[in-house]
């Protein structure tokens, strides 16, 4: 099992309520799940649990058969190369080329001077251009990544996913600037890129239709907790209705780690 | 399979400057010869050694205390009385600066005040030496004559950027130029000076210990005095008063401004 | 009425203690030496010999702002990085570095206060006494004055570039350093580079000032002069030096334009 969480709470400090509650699940090695329910449900933080980045407060998670909050402070980090997290905000500076702002997915498996050296001459461009490429932007390799549209850049993070060698994708939100056509596109390389490497996928989206013809298993989550996490065939209409009801009139507080790559870009951690 | 383009070289410019800085900070360590040896050697750790550790402990009689007191007003008067002196001369100085006098005018005391900025304090005060003889006065006109440089140059500045319209309003009125200046223009401009004064103070209270090393009293008087004579345990504590009195007044220009930015 | 008492009350004791006297200008003594000494202003020194050996002095005054910031900057990359806390992992993790962590950033922010809080004359003073006269001094009080300078400034540019990129690499897995260098580095690197000229600046007028305590460059020349009252030749070396602090103001504001 690539990942099992047992009744993981993530409380931040100041928050009227936490950001997870009881949340219980297993993915199996080579699944793929899409994270469903409305803004403010917990969706990014529980990515950023399953990443390691984020310590819960209650619970217990393991990742890989280990468990990550137990390991010695190194090999956690070596862990955490292990699966590769690609947030909604591309994490991208702006002045840095593309092909340098994608190779950094390779930083884990480098060592320092190859990745000192990578910065002046790029180590793999290769490597960079072909995951470019899928997302058809190989045109765009030496380009600088302000010179992008929104939808280029947010593509150029999951170019970078494609460089790493990680076993478990967890993607959030990667649609959120894209049209319809390369919203298939783009979830069509990841969920091939994941097949291939018989890498857990878990796919944080807020297009419901999309999530329930493309993915196999459904994760709704709401207000810190589970709602349903059942097989696609499993989930009705009625179950969707559910977990969107009344959500647009109280929107749920959105904490700190609730919607972490939301946030504006400058000082989105403090 | 189509392959990627070759990486695009660094420009000529940025690879002309990367060479010519890297050719500059050869050149200086070749040039000045330092000798590392003498410096890593056995012998010169040892006297390092017995240099640094003649500063402890700290000379700590009342009787020097007083005097390391005295010579702690006197930097600090020669800081307060120079920024004084200089934020008037530049008041005055910014006035033709700003160009209220015509251009020429405008020129020649911009030249002046170049002149008088670029020169350092401590150059200003060796300078002054001769006239005003050794002692606090120097060091108070050095000080004076590089901040009333800075300060006339950002007081025209200021002077430049305000807007024209409430002394143009008094001017067609028919009051006069000077009327015209000290109703309009200065109150708006006034706050703004302050506040360039007071940081100057602050920087010039740093440079007030110093000056006495060139013998412009003060602070840096001592120091030079007791440093030459092998003092260690003098200069120490000097030195140590100097930290304090620079602690102490970025603590309060600091707490100044966060009160005022509230 | 009350101001210009207040005023007048709290000028008093400066007076006294800088003692203030302009009269002392006016002496007839000091108004013969300072005549004598302005007359010699004109014509400059202009001599060939004079020249070079000004020449001479002016690039050993640059060459120890530029050999003694390299060296500073050298100390200050090293300490920038352990002060910053922009690659704490388990502040990630957790929002709260490590104790060991913390204590080591503490201990490093107060050695840069220290560095710079010493004045750089002050410290050429004392490595003339260690090193003796001449340039060693100067390149070794700019080392570490400025170290103190640029590591303090490095570490709130750094801190205050946008964190996400790093975090996102960090929590990617990669390494603190390789996370810098590809998150925070591209964004910050203009400013730093920007403040480093500017500081460069700064160097060059204090080696200039240096050079009074005996730190080499252009400022013992003029030291030197100054003491024989040659005033010919501190009339060329103050328009050397003001010539020198125009130039290296021109060549830093054009770098920084540049990068900007």
């Amino acid at each position: 099992m690539t990942f099992a969480l047992r009744g993981v709470g993530v409380r931040r400090a100041g928050a009227v309520r936490p950001a997870l509650s009881e949340v219980t699940l297993g993915i199996e090695a080579g699944e793929q799940v899409a994270l469903i329910g409305p803004s403010g449900a917990g969706k990014t933080t529980l990515l950023h649990v399953l990443a390691g980045a984020i310590q819960p407060s209650d619970g217990e998670l393991s990742a890989f058969g280990e468990l990550p909050w137990q390991l010695p402070h190194g090999a956690r980090h070596a862990l955490r190369s292990r699966i590769f997290l690609a947030p909604q905000t591309p994490p991208m500076p702006p002045r840095q080329r593309v092909v340098t702002a994608v190779l950094a997915g390779c930083l884990p498996r480098w060592g320092f001077w190859k990745s000192l050296a990578s910065l002046i001459r790029p180590a793999a461009p290769d490597a960079a251009f072909d995951a470019l490429a899928r997302f058809n932007l190989q045109d765009k390799l030496y380009e600088r990544v302000d010179r992008l549209s929104g939808g280029e850049r947010q593509r150029c993070g999951m170019a970078r996913l494609l460089v790493s060698d990680a076993s478990a994708l967890l993607v959030d939100e990667p649609l959120s600037a894209l049209d319809p056509t390369l919203s298939r596109q783009t979830l069509a390389v990841l969920q091939q890129e994941a097949a291939t490497r018989r890498a857990v996928l878990v796919c944080s989206l807020h297009q419901v239709e999309l999530a329930r013809s493309l993915f196999p298993r459904i994760i709704g989550l709401r207000d810190g907790q589970v709602v349903f996490d059942a097989a696609r065939e499993a989930v009705t209409d009625q179950m969707i209705d559910a977990l969107y009801h009344h959500a647009a009139v109280t929107p749920a507080p959105e904490t700190a780690a609730g919607d972490l790559s939301a946030q504006p870009v400058r000082g989105a951690r403090c | 399979m189509q392959r990627p383009p070759v990486p695009p070289l660094m420009s000529r410019s940025t690879a002309a400057l990367l060479l010519g800085l890297l050719a500059l900070v050869a050149a200086s360590f070749h040039s000045l010869s330092i000798k590392w040896g003498d410096l890593f050697s056995a012998d010169a750790l040892r006297s390092s050694a017995e240099f640094v550790a003649g500063f402890v402990p700290p000379e700590l009689a009342s009787a020097f205390l007083s005097r390391v007191g005295g010579a702690l007003l006197e930097t600090l008067s020669m800081s307060a009385l120079s920024t004084l002196i200089a934020f008037c001369a530049g008041l005055l100085l910014a006035i033709p600066a700003s160009g209220r006098m015509g251009s020429s005018l405008r020129a020649a005391t911009r030249l002046l005040l170049n002149v008088l900025r670029s020169i350092p304090e401590l150059v200003w005060a060796s300078i002054l030496l001769i006239a005003a003889g050794l002692g606090p006065f120097a060091g108070t006109l050095a000080l004076a004559a590089h901040t009333g440089g800075v300060l006339g140059r950002l007081f025209a500045d200021t002077l430049e950027n305000l807007p024209r319209a409430p002394e143009e309003t008094l001017r067609i009125n028919g009051a006069s130029p000077l009327a015209a200046f000290l109703y309009a223009a200065l109150p708006l401009a006034w706050p703004q000076f302050v506040s360039y004064a007071l940081y100057r103070w602050e920087n010039n209270i740093r440079a007030a210990a110093i000056l006495g090393v060139v013998g412009a009293g003060g602070l840096g008087q001592m120091l030079k005095y007791h440093l030459s004579l092998f003092q260690m345990q003098q200069a120490a504590t000097v030195i140590l008063a100097m930290l304090v009195m620079v602690a102490l007044v970025d603590a309060i220009s600091f707490w100044l401004r966060h009160r005022l930015m509230e | 009425m009350i101001g210009a008492l207040l005023l007048a009350v709290l000028c008093w004791p400066m007076l006294v203690y800088t003692e203030f006297n302009p009269l002392t200008l006016l002496e007839a003594q000091s108004l013969e030496a300072t005549w004598r000494f302005l007359s010699d202003f004109f014509p400059p020194a202009h001599s060939a010999e004079f020249l070079m050996m000004a020449l001479q002095a002016t690039w050993e005054t640059v060459a120890i702002a530029t050999a003694g910031l390299t060296l500073a900057l050298l100390g200050a990359v090293p300490l920038t990085l352990m002060a910053t806390s922009i690659v704490s992992v388990s502040q990630l993790e957790s929002g709260r570095m490590r104790l060991a962590g913390r204590l080591l950033r503490q201990a490093v922010r107060w050695l840069l206060v220290l560095l710079r809080s010493v004045p750089e004359l002050v410290w050429a003073l004392l490595f003339v006494r260690i090193v003796g006269l001449g340039p060693t001094a100067g390149v070794l009080a700019i080392a570490l004055t400025y170290c103190g300078m640029l590591g303090k400034v490095y570490a709130e540019i750094l801190e205050s570039s946008d964190g996400h990129a790093t975090a996102t690499l960090l929590e990617n897995g990669a390494g603190r350093l390789a996370a810098l260098c590809y998150g925070a580095l591209p964004e910050a690197a203009a400013e730093l580079l920007s403040y480093t000229t500017y500081r460069w600046e700064c160097a060059i007028r204090g080696s200039v000032v240096m050079g009074f305590v005996g730190a080499g460059g252009l400022g013992q020349r003029m030291d030197e002069s100054l003491k024989m009252l040659a005033g010919g030749e501190v009339a060329s070396m103050l328009l050397i030096f003001v010539l020198l602090v125009a130039c290296a103001d021109g060549i830093s504001s054009a770098l920084r334009k540049r990068l900007g």
